[in-house]
């Protein structure tokens, strides 16, 4: 067994079969290796990862409240670096997309802005997951959800999906990245350099979830190839907040329609053929802006 | 009901410990490896959101004991070495 065989998020989690957010950590935390603290905020990883008196985490954790992921990891960065343990040590914050985009903004702006050495990392399934599904700043365009149902007289949620990779980068913090898990190696090496990087850095990692989105719990890495093949969710990285010189990493040669993409979750079921076209429209638009 | 002791700030030295949930019993559909076709590229194992593969010198081995079988390791396997079949209990 070579040393990155090793499981530093342990079976027997209680995530949903197929669950995305289980993929995303174990590389992660691989990533990070056994020298290294995590905090994370309420929300599917700490409620499937954490069922008292048992826990999943072969590394020290620590459980924040649903804003404050960032806060206290900055507090843990600051300890290590008064007792001169920050070069030995490795510090990663975890946080859902509504413990991210919406309730803990204000700490993690916080914590890039005061240039922590911190890896923050948002696990993004576009919902408040764990309390049922609720819309968030990141849900996108077109998707149902339980306080943005579709029906006769909406589209479900109405706003685009809030940038969240670009405004953290324009901390200027020294390394912003997008990835997801269908595309490995691209998830592994930009873990290894967000966390190998000194200072801040954020790591936006695009997870499906079976039970939010409708959809088959093998389809999980289908989908989320699908989500890079047809432009949906772009893999990038930025260094120093340079986001106008960003890097995309993997750029499909031939973009698929979107409808590919849209009709393998039922959380776009009820979109129409003009619904659609807008959807790719927008994001053509997108493409466009990133150059391809 | 089992009774739990509560340490002080539910603080949880016991590292790993979920390991003693099996989620086996989940699972409805199960995974069965050919190992002749197998080419050991090992994308089963690291797409598993539940580290129920292991490596072997052969291959991979199932811990059927975490298996939720989700079915992402058979849809995944490049050369369709992975099929899922009905769980009997
Ligand atoms: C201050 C506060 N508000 C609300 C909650 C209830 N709550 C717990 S988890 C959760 C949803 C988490 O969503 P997200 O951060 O996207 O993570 P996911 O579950 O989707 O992985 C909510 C609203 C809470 N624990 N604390
Ligand atoms: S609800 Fe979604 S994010 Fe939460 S454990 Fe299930 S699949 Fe994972
Ligand atoms: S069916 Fe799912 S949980 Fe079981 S081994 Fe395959 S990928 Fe892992
Ligand atoms: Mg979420």
């Amino acid at each position: 067994m070579t040393g990155e065989d090793k499981e530093l998020f342990a079976s027997g989690h209680r995530a949903c079969a197929g669950c995305g957010e289980g993929t995303a950590v174990r590389q992660i935390l691989k990533a990070a290796g056994p020298n290294t603290i995590a905090t994370v905020c309420t929300g599917c990883l700490e409620v499937v990862s954490t069922g008292y008196p048992e826990t999943a985490w072969e590394i020290p954790l620590i459980h924040a409240a649903f804003e404050n992921s960032a806060s206290v990891a900055s507090g843990v960065e600051v300890a290590l670096k008064q007792l001169g343990k920050k070069d030995d040590v490795k510090v990663v914050a975890f946080g859902g997309d509504g413990g991210t985009f919406d309730i803990g903004f204000q700490a993690l702006s916080g914590m890039l802005e005061r240039g922590h050495d911190i890896t923050y990392v948002c696990l993004d399934n576009e919902a408040y997951m764990n309390t049922g599904i609720q819309r968030c700043s990141s849900t996108p365009y077109g998707a149902s959800t339980t306080t943005s149902p579709a029906g006769k007289y909406s589209i479900g949620e109405q706003r685009p999906k809030k940038p969240i990779g670009a405004i953290c980068a324009s901390h200027d913090i020294p390394y912003t990245a997008t990835a997801t898990i269908a595309y490995m190696s691209d998830l592994k090496k930009k873990a290894k350099k967000a966390i190998e990087t000194k200072g801040p850095s954020f790591l936006h990692v695009f997870v499906p979830c079976p039970t939010g989105w409708r959809h088959a719990s093998n389809d999980t890495i289908e989908i989320s190839r699908l989500a890079v093949e047809t432009g949906i969710f772009v893999l990038w990285e930025a260094e120093d907040g340079d986001i106008c010189n960003l890097n995309v990493t993997v750029k499909p040669k031939k973009r698929k329609p979107v409808e590919e993409y849209l009709k393998t979750q039922r959380r776009f079921g009820h979109l129409s053929e003009e619904d659609v076209k807008k959807i790719q429209a927008d994001v053509d638009e997108k493409c466009e802006k990133y150059g391809f | 009901m089992t009774k739990v002791k509560i340490t002080v700030g539910a603080i949880n030295k016991d590292a790993g410990s979920s390991r003693r949930y099996k989620t086996g019993g989940w699972r409805t559909m199960k995974p069965e490896v050919d190992l002749e076709k197998c080419v050991s590229c090992f994308k089963c194992f690291d797409y598993c959101p539940d580290g129920a593969i292991k490596k072997t010198d052969e291959g991979i081995e199932y811990d059927l004991d975490y298996c939720k079988g989700c079915g992402i390791c058979a849809k995944e396997c490049p050369v369709e070495a992975i099929v899922m079949v009905k769980e009997e209990k």
